[in-house]
């Protein structure tokens, strides 16, 4: 039984001149499952997050999610964007406790639950800071934070660490990996970085030229307990060079080079 | 920073001086102008005797209510038109030429409607306030970045909700310069149509030394104005900057 399954997903953008984004595509998602998508630019993949979270409805197909069909955003999924989405006038901890204080829990509780996501997420001197004060990273952390608080089951991240420099970004997807191991949460992580993908995620889609169809679904065989050590190995290389390989021409056809 | 506001004061300063020094000196005849000097002595004295407290008061409750009612209309009109662009995009034209009426043109159909009351003035500085909110409540909610939008939408939020809890508190520095201009349009709404048919208030008492050639109170009753919308105003200005300090970058 899948946690998240995708049946003929197609979305088309009216307009004088419809834009067919996306599909028909077919997924699915085991419980638990870290899967990640790559694919040239404009190819569809924030349209695809964007119909998973019922944000969009799908132009034809369904979403299932937990064998229900999505629409509108159902209950126990959480969004991480790739634009800076933390609120300027809240506080750090206020942030945090955004969706939280949204469900009606009692305030102790969620000073119980912040508080961890702080640490956790290693923000403990800035709680009392507002967003403005703090690093793009360390604002990212911050909408994550708000995500994981509320105990998604399903956790969309679309290219949440496109604004970060390499190293933090390898750091971060430590963190990543690590919550992903603490919360047994399904994660579907949008990204332009293809050594992103093969080191996070158990299964990678990789995505063709606009409208958005997977080429193919590479299955990692990394252990659930890696970490970004696997960069060096030699079949990080292959796995790179695979994806990389169905993705040139994708690429090239979306530069309009082919 | 601080060198602005050495040279801020120092003109005032320079300013009131000079007025002192002409008034004195019989540059300026004293059935035009008296002295600084005896503007503020003439205040405290009348503000000492309660000679116009009545109508201190009364000004200020008529400006505080054209506030309020402009600040709660301004808001809730701002962000019901952000959410119905067709009514937006009808309205906006009239919109465009509001300040172009000249709203004491309207004092005689006001009094009809309202009768010799207070509502004539508060209605005069109301629609005066309203419009200044309403458009920079606007212009900060059209500003709202779409992924905090995305964002409400993930946590529930409906309508209502997300204009409290993401829209209006994003759009709150703008809302706030539309706050501050309702209170400086409010105060020339009311006392300017004080001046025109009213038997109380701070304009009609300065029409009233003016029409009798009374000097004292009438310049120690427009200093008494200065004074409250200078300070007023910085107090707002403080307030807005604590406000904004939040938000920018260290």
């Amino acid at each position: 039984m899948s946690h998240v399954a995708l049946r003929g997903v197609t979305r088309v953008y009216p307009g004088k001149t419809p834009v067919h984004a996306l599909g028909p595509l077919d997924l699915e998602l085991a419980q638990g499952e870290f899967f990640a998508v790559v694919g040239a630019s404009f190819s569809g993949k924030s349209t695809l997050l964007d119909v998973m979270a019922g944000l969009a409805p799908p132009s034809s197909g369904q979403v299932f999610f937990e064998e229900k069909q999505v629409q509108g955003v159902p209950d126990g999924i959480g969004v991480v964007f790739q634009e800076d989405a933390s609120f300027p006038w809240l506080t750090v901890h206020d942030n945090i406790a955004f969706g939280l204080r949204r469900t009606g829990a009692p305030e102790a509780e969620v000073a119980a639950q912040v508080g961890y996501a702080i640490e956790f997420m290693g923000l403990k001197e800035f709680a009392r800071a507002y967003p403005a004060q703090l690093s793009g990273g360390m604002r990212q952390r911050v909408c994550i934070a708000r995500t994981l608080v509320l105990k998604p089951r399903l956790i969309l991240l679309d290219e949440p660490f496109g604004a970060l420099d390499q190293q933090t970004r390898l750091l971060m997807g430590d963190e990543l990996l690590r919550l992903w191991r603490e919360t047994g949460a399904t994660i579907l992580l949008i990204t332009h970085s293809l050594d992103e993908a093969a080191m996070l995620a158990d299964r990678v889609g990789v995505m063709s030229a606009r409208p958005g169809r997977f080429l193919e679904l590479i299955a990692t065989g990394w252990p659930r307990g890696r970490d970004s050590t696997i960069v060096a190995s030699e079949s990080f290389g292959k796995l790179t060079s695979r994806i990389w390989t169905l993705l040139r021409g994708e690429s090239l056809r979306a530069m309009g080079h082919a | 920073m601080r060198n602005a506001f050495i040279v801020r004061i120092a003109i005032v300063v320079v300013a009131v001086g000079l007025l002192e020094l002409l008034c004195r000196l019989g540059v300026i005849p004293s059935f035009t102008m008296i002295p600084p000097s005896a503007m503020a002595q003439s205040l405290w004295s009348l503000l000492a005797s309660g000679r116009f407290s009545h109508d201190i008061a009364a000004t200020l409750a008529n400006v505080g209510i054209a506030i309020v009612a402009a600040m709660l209309a301004g808001v809730a009109l701002g962000t019901a038109l952000q959410g119905w662009p067709a009514a937006r995009r009808t309205l906006d034209p009239l919109f465009a030429t509001y300040y172009a009426v000249p709203m004491y043109a309207f004092y005689p159909l006001l009094i009809v409607i309202f009768g010799m009351s207070d509502f004539p003035q508060i209605a005069i500085g109301f629609l005066l306030a309203v419009m200044a909110v309403i458009i920079n409540t606007l212009n900060g909610l059209d500003r709202v970045p779409a992924v905090l939008l995305k964002t409400a939408r993930v946590h529930g939020l409906g309508f209502v909700q997300e204009a409290f809890h993401v829209r209006l508190p994003y759009a709150a520095p703008y809302v706030f310069t539309g706050f501050k201009l309702a209170v400086a349009y409010s105060f020339i709404g009311v006392i300017g149509a004080e001046f025109i048919t009213s038997s109380r208030g701070i304009g009609y008492e300065i029409s009233f030394a003016y029409n009798n050639f009374d000097n004292p109170v009438m310049y120690a009753m427009i200093l008494f104005i200065l004074l409250l919308v200078i300070t007023v105003n910085m107090s707002l200005h403080a307030w807005e900057r604590r406000l904004l300090s939040r938000r920018r970058r260290a």
